[in-house]
């Protein structure tokens, strides 16, 4: 038979009750696609809204810059024809002085005024102070009025930054979070040193996650090998105390380190006791990096365990026993053939723990101390006290942002399809 | 000839109260292709692995050339293994997986890549030295393992089971194979398999183990003419098996009584005086159907109870001397005699063919 007359063939099959065969099969196809999305769509549906959203409305948040622009709109229309290099003339401060008004009159220059602040000190004082005396100017010339106020509003800088700050968005909060800012040239400058904390916050944030997965990984691989090749009956028991943490509350896992880290705590108390060091000279093991280390190593262990363990699981002991057979001793059988078979499991463990790392809060925040704290008690603290929710949110976002860039330096090294979790 | 491999009285218990090999023997001449047979369980893989290494023995020496072995690491006896499930690195090509043993042994690259050329060759896998073994189809995987148990040129390899996930077809092709390889290299090869069809093809001598003894240690054609036991009988091809009582031993001949009164004329083999009870052997192949009267010693009549027909031969089910599953291979023939179920025929068989084995 030709091609086309087995094509031909091909078109004119049908089912019993006469429906051509394509569309019956179509059909039948979709239902089951259908039925199919049914089925993930609770868990789609809650993604979007508790995941998706929340990060979407953080990235926005991270640049969103409203105050400037609605709460000083007169002020700011005014400013559109001015030149920068001097004072500007009556018609700006008469706007200035409506919106002001206005604003104390709706109650919300707070926050225009806390926008400001954030970017130069004294912005604040200067816009609630004018604002409460502009209610006695009578009539015009504002300027001359509102500079008796307070004469910071004859300072170049104060325009400038308004005029800077009236774009709808802004990168100020990133700056601010990497240590940097506009002067008064709208230029981007950094901190000068004694106001810098967050590169060297986000710096420590690496290497110590760093740190925690690599001793996680040095703790953890001699367990999961033993959890993979003893008989069944012990390593149940062994996977139990690996597990065990995980039914322990989180803080009550923390605050016992303290009990065991701290200055008078159980392990100084051992160590004076032995005489391994004076009762004067007391190791300080928690408030500080080492609290945090060994704290959160301790957390994070079974995220490292549990995914070497399945990959290991599924090595059978004959390529050892190959390797040997073919001449390897015991370490160079492990190292060029056992090793190789377990970095899929080494991967995911690392970057299952570095992710956890690199956002954990609690741990650092009981055991840090000034010394240990990561990124993200920053983010809390502009979250809860300082109300800063931009700045917050531009920290949180550059560190989503590092977690993405890992995420695809190791997928290009190890190959995320290459990851096992179980 | 001197043994180049020598088990010596070797026992091994796992537990400490039930041995799984005992009292183990066996010389392998240089160059020899030894089998061992046996059903699971039987201890045949136990003693390859204390062989290889990678199990020690609770009692006994294993000695290779005559230095005992008994106490040295897998990696320094030199012995090539080609494992049941190949055992090849996924991680590394077909040439890294061959270099590997090489590598170890600290040869230099020109010469990994001369032998390692050479081991491809000789299994024929030229062409496939960047691919995965993941990438080969499973003869090709086995004959990549074959070849990197042999690469570094051992005087003995170890083969346990190798053949036991290929298909019929590719089975026998691969055993041929490792003949000609075998025959080629002149190297040792102990070899376990559960699949006799194999042991025969194959083997220089074959140890049938059961239940960790070696019930019979011969060439192939010698443990198939001649099973010394009802073990080996049954274990190595197809037999028909009477049980019985010696009544009479004369002239290196005996007559056996079978439970329904007949009595049969056989050669004692594992009997030796009149009363002793005794299991019958008779090979499916020499039972002539209705022979000349007085042709055979043995002529007994019978009944047809089914016919297979196998292409090659006929297998004729029969019932005979009260046993139902007495069967009879005749090959397809021009002259075959058309069998029905339910005729009533004659079956005969020679003294010499009924082996009288132990009850």
């Amino acid at each position: 038979m030709t091609e086309n007359s087995m094509s031909k063939a091909g078109q004119g099959l049908t089912t019993a009750n006469g429906v051509p065969l394509k569309v019956s099969l179509m059909r039948t196809n979709r239902r089951n696609q259908i039925r199919a999305f049914l089925l993930v769509a609770p868990l789609l549906v809650f993604l979007v809204v508790a995941f998706i959203m929340p990060i979407l409305d953080m990235l926005q948040r991270s640049v969103d810059n409203p105050e400037v622009g609605t709460q000083l709109s007169r002020t700011v229309a005014a400013l559109e024809d001015w030149d920068g290099e001097s004072i500007p003339d009556e018609p700006v401060f008469d706007a200035l002085t409506q919106d002001l008004l206005a604003g104390a009159e709706a109650r919300n220059l707070g926050q225009v005024a806390s926008r400001l602040n954030y970017e130069s000190s004294g912005m604040r004082s200067l816009i609630m102070k004018t604002s409460r005396r502009a209610g006695r100017i009578e009539s015009g010339p504002y300027k001359a009025a509102i500079l008796d106020i307070d004469e910071d509003w004859g300072e170049l800088e104060t325009w400038r930054l308004i005029e800077r700050e009236s774009d709808p968005y802004t990168l100020s909060y990133y700056l601010a979070a990497l240590d940097m800012k506009y002067d008064s040239n709208g230029e981007i400058v950094s901190q000068p040193e004694y106001l810098k904390i967050y590169q060297q916050l986000f710096v420590r944030t690496f290497w110590m996650s760093i740190a925690i997965t690599g001793l996680c990984l040095l703790l953890g691989y001699p367990i999961a090998f033993l959890l993979a090749n003893t008989p069944l009956r012990y390593s149940n028991l062994l996977m139990i105390l690996v597990l065990l943490p995980f039914w322990t509350s989180l803080l009550v896992r923390t605050t016992t380190w303290i009990a065991i880290l701290q200055q008078q705590g159980v392990l100084n108390d051992i160590f004076v006791g032995l005489g391994i060091i004076a009762d004067d000279s007391r190791l300080s093991m928690i408030y500080n990096k080492t609290g945090t280390l060994v704290a959160m190593t301790h957390i994070l262990l079974p995220f490292m365990i549990l995914p070497l363990y399945s990959v290991m699981k599924t090595i059978p002991p004959y390529y050892m026993r190959a390797a040997r057979s073919l001449g390897a001793q015991p370490f160079l059988a492990f190292r060029r053939v056992y090793f190789p078979l377990t970095i899929p499991g080494i991967g995911a463990g690392s970057i299952l723990v570095f992710i956890l790392a690199i956002g954990y809060y609690i741990t650092p925040a009981l055991v840090g101390g000034q010394d240990g704290i990561f990124i993200t008690n920053f983010i809390a603290f502009h979250m809860q006290t300082s109300l800063n929710w931009g700045l917050a949110a531009a920290i949180a976002s550059i560190l989503l942002f590092v977690v993405i860039a890992f995420y695809l330096v190791y997928n290009r090294l190890i190959g995320v399809d290459n990851v096992k979790l179980g | 000839m001197e043994p180049f491999a020598k088990f010596k009285n070797v026992q091994k218990s796992y537990d400490g109260v039930s041995l799984v090999v005992k009292d183990f023997n066996l010389d392998v001449a240089p160059g020899e292709f030894v089998t061992l047979l046996g059903p699971s369980g039987s201890g045949k893989t136990t003693c390859l692995m204390m062989m290889a290494g990678f199990e020690t023995p609770t009692h006994g020496q294993i000695l290779l050339k005559n230095e005992p072995i008994t106490r040295l690491p897998p990696h320094k006896r030199g012995i090539g293994m080609v494992f049941q499930n190949y055992a090849l690195f996924p991680h590394m090509s077909v040439a890294e997986n061959l270099s590997f043993p090489l590598e170890v042994r600290g040869f230099d690259k020109a010469e990994i890549a001369k032998k390692v050329d050479k081991a491809l060759g000789m299994v024929q896998l030229q062409g496939f030295e960047g691919r995965r073994p993941a990438q080969l189809s499973g003869g090709q995987q086995q004959r990549v393992a074959l070849a990197r148990a042999l690469v570094f040129e051992p005087e003995l390899v170890l083969m346990d089971e190798p053949l036991g996930a290929l298909d019929k077809n590719l089975r026998e092709e691969m055993q041929l194979e490792i003949k000609r390889i075998h025959e080629e290299l002149n190297v040792a090869m102990i070899y376990v398999t559960h699949d006799q069809g194999e042991a025969l093809t194959m083997s220089d001598r074959i140890a049938v183990f059961n239940d960790g003894v070696v019930q019979q240690l011969a060439t192939p054609d010698e443990l198939y003419e001649r099973p010394e036991n009802a073990f080996v009988a049954s274990f190595v091809g197809e037999n028909n098996r009477f049980g019985g009582e010696v009544a009479q031993m004369k002239d290196g001949q005996c007559q056996v009584r079978l439970s329904d009164g007949s009595v049969v004329e056989a050669t004692p083999v594992a009997v030796n005086d009149a009363g002793q009870s005794s299991t019958l052997s008779i090979r499916p192949e020499r039972v002539v159907i209705n022979p000349d009267n007085g042709a055979l010693p043995n002529i007994f009549d019978a009944e047809v109870k089914d016919v297979i027909y196998l292409g090659d031969h006929l297998r004729t089910r029969v019932s005979v001397c009260g046993n139902d599953e007495f069967v009879v291979k005749t090959p397809n023939s021009i002259d075959k005699q058309s069998l029905k179920r339910g005729q009533k025929i004659r079956v005969g068989w020679s003294h010499t063919d009924c082996r009288a084995l132990d009850a």
